[in-house]
C-alpha cells in the first residue's frame, strides 16, 4: 500500500466521487477513508456535496454498507449519492442446468439459480426467473428473466417465442405489438450493447464462441 | 359411493352458475341422482336459474352450523325426482364457512347420490378454497376471450397444486361467426395455452338468457344448440365418446342430433 492510497477522490461536475480500493480489507479501507476525511476536513465543510462511492469489485454486505455510511456522516456535508460495485458477472461456466418438467400457468413464478432448461410452455401471466441462461422447450407466452442477478451474457431461447416480456439483467423489452408471421425456427433473445434482439438459435454460435467448443474436430 | 364435480372459473361472468344448473339437469336426465350444491354464499345464483328460489328453508351454512341436517336443507327439483340442490346462504360471506365444514358436507352427500355438482364462486379466495375442498374433480368453464383464458389458466394452476388431478375444460359461449373471421379466440388455442383435456365447447345461445330468467335450465329444451352441447358433456362425463359438435353447419347439426335422440 506504499505507493497508492486506498482512498482516491476525484471531482467531478456533480460532486465528488470516491474510487476505493478493492484489494485491501475493509477495515484498512475505512480507517483510510476516515483519515483521509478528517485531513480534508476544512474542505469539506460548507455547502453539501454529492458523492459517489466506487467499490470496484469489491462486494459489500448490508452491516458493512452502513459502517462505510457512517464514516461518510462524521462529515456532515457530504451527502451519499450512490454506492456502487462493479456488477461481476456470476460464475455460470460450471452452473448447473435444471431441467423442469410442466407448464409455468398464470401467477406462478419459476425462480432458479443458474441455467434453466424447461420442458413445456410459459403461460401469459407466468414468470420464470434465473441468474443463467432459460431455454423453453415449448411455447414462451409469459414473462422470462435471464441474468437475473446481473449477468449480460445470458439468454433467452424458446421454441415458440411469444413471450408478454423479456427481461434479461436489468433491460426490459416487450416485443413489438404486432407479430409479423409465426417463426418456425426457435429463436433467442440476448442483449447486444444494452439492447435486446432476438434472432434465431441457429446465430447463437456467432455471439456466443463458448457453445462452439462442444463440438468436435 | 357418488363422485364430486367443482364447476370452477377463476374469472366472473363466464357461466358457472348456468353450466351447474344445465350439467346437474341433464345427468339427472340421463336417470343420474344429482345433487348440486351452490357454495356462492352471500350471492347464491344456483336457485334462481334452476328456479327453486321459493322452496329454501335452510341452507349450507345451517348444515355447517349444526342447525339441521343435511337431508332438511336439499331442495328437490321440481322437474325430476332425483335431482336436488343444497342452497348457498344469502346473508351470510364466504369466510363463515370453512373447507373442512364443506368437505364433511359433500363427503355425506356422496353416500346418497351419484354425482353432487358444486358451483364455485368466482375468483381464488376462500370461497374457491371452500368449493374445491370437497371435489373430486374439476370443470374449468371460460369463454373464447383473453381475460377468461388468463383467469382459467391461474385456476389450473392451483387446481394441479391441490387433491384434484387433471381438470377438464369446457369453452362457453362460443360464437361461431366471430371465431370463423378470426374475432374471437380458436378453440385450439385455447386448448393449447391451456394444455387440459377439452370436455365440451357451448355456443352462445338466446335461449339461455331466456331460460336463467324463467328458472327452467336450457337443457330441458332440445331444440336449443346450447342445450345439445351440454347433454354432449353431460354423456362424457358418464363416459361415453361423443363427437365435438360442428360449430358452423347450423342446420345439419340438429337433424343430425335429433336423429340421434331419435326425435328426428
Amino acid at each position: 500500500m506504499a505507493g497508492k492510497s486506498p482512498v482516491t477522490i476525484k471531482g467531478v461536475k456533480e460532486g465528488l466521487v470516491f474510487l476505493l480500493d478493492d484489494q485491501c480489507s475493509f477495515d484498512e479501507l475505512l480507517q483510510e477513508l476516515d483519515a483521509k476525511l478528517a485531513k480534508h476536513e476544512q474542505h469539506l465543510i460548507g455547502p453539501i456535496i454529492h458523492i459517489f462511492v466506487k467499490l470496484g469489485s469489491r462486494q459489500l454486505q448490508e452491516d458493512e454498507l452502513e459502517q462505510l455510511r457512517q464514516t461518510f456522516r462524521k462529515q456532515g456535508n457530504l451527502v451519499i449519492q450512490s454506492i456502487e460495485s462493479d456488477a461481476h458477472p456470476p460464475d455460470l461456466a460450471g452452473a448447473a442446468l435444471m431441467t423442469h418438467t410442466g407448464i409455468v400457468r398464470s401467477g406462478q413464478t419459476l425462480e432458479y439459480r443458474g441455467h434453466l432448461l424447461l420442458l413445456g410452455d410459459v403461460n401469459p401471466g407466468g414468470i420464470v426467473r434465473c441468474t443463467g441462461d432459460i431455454y423453453v422447450l415449448g411455447s414462451l407466452r409469459g414473462i422470462a428473466h435471464a441474468g437475473s442477478e446481473g449477468d449480460e451474457c445470458a439468454i433467452i431461447a424458446a421454441s415458440y417465442m411469444r413471450p408478454t416480456q423479456l427481461r434479461i439483467a436489468d433491460v426490459i423489452s416487450r416485443p413489438p405489438d404486432e407479430w409479423v408471421s409465426p417463426e418456425p425456427w426457435m429463436e433467442y433473445a440476448f442483449l447486444r450493447e444494452g439492447r435486446m434482439e432476438i434472432d434465431k438459435l441457429s446465430s447463437l454460435g456467432r455471439h456466443r464462441l463458448a457453445v462452439k467448443e462442444f463440438k468436435g474436430v | 359411493m357418488g363422485e364430486a364435480i367443482v364447476v370452477t372459473s377463476g374469472k366472473g361472468g363466464v357461466g358457472k352458475t348456468t353450466t351447474s344448473a344445465n350439467l346437474g339437469t341433464a345427468l339427472a336426465l340421463m336417470g343420474k341422482k344429482v345433487c348440486m350444491v351452490d357454495t356462492d354464499i352471500g350471492l347464491r345464483n344456483l336457485d334462481v336459474v334452476m328456479g327453486l328460489e321459493n322452496r329454501i328453508i335452510y341452507d349450507l351454512i345451517d348444515v355447517a352450523e349444526g342447525r339441521c341436517r343435511v337431508n332438511q336443507a336439499l331442495v328437490k327439483d321440481k322437474r325430476f325426482d332425483e335431482l336436488y340442490m343444497l342452497p348457498a346462504a344469502q346473508t351470510k360471506d364466504k369466510n363463515d364457512v370453512s373447507p373442512e365444514q364443506v368437505r364433511q358436507i359433500v363427503e355425506s352427500l356422496k353416500l346418497d347420490f351419484d354425482y353432487i355438482v358444486i358451483d364455485c364462486p368466482a375468483g381464488i379466495e376462500q370461497g374457491f378454497r371452500n368449493a374445491i375442498a370437497g371435489a373430486d374433480k374439476a370443470i374449468v368453464v371460460t369463454t373464447p376471450e383473453n381475460a377468461a383464458v388468463r383467469d382459467a389458466d391461474r385456476v389450473i394452476g392451483l387446481l394441479e397444486k391441490s387433491h384434484i388431478a387433471s381438470p377438464k375444460l369446457i369453452i362457453n359461449r362460443i360464437r361461431p361467426g366471430l371465431v370463423k373471421n378470426g374475432d374471437m379466440l380458436e378453440i385450439d388455442d385455447i386448448c393449447q395455452v391451456l394444455a387440459i383435456d377439452l370436455l365440451g365447447i357451448v355456443p352462445d345461445d338466446e335461449q339461455v338468457i331466456k331460460a336463467a330468467n324463467s328458472g327452467e335450465p336450457t337443457v330441458m329444451n332440445p331444440s336449443s344448440r346450447a342445450a345439445i352441447a351440454y347433454r354432449n358433456i353431460a354423456r362424457r362425463i358418464l363416459g361415453e365418446t361423443v363427437p365435438l359438435m360442428p360449430l358452423d353447419q347450423k342446420t345439419g347439426v340438429f337433424s343430425k342430433v335429433k336423429k340421434f335422440f331419435g326425435m328426428g
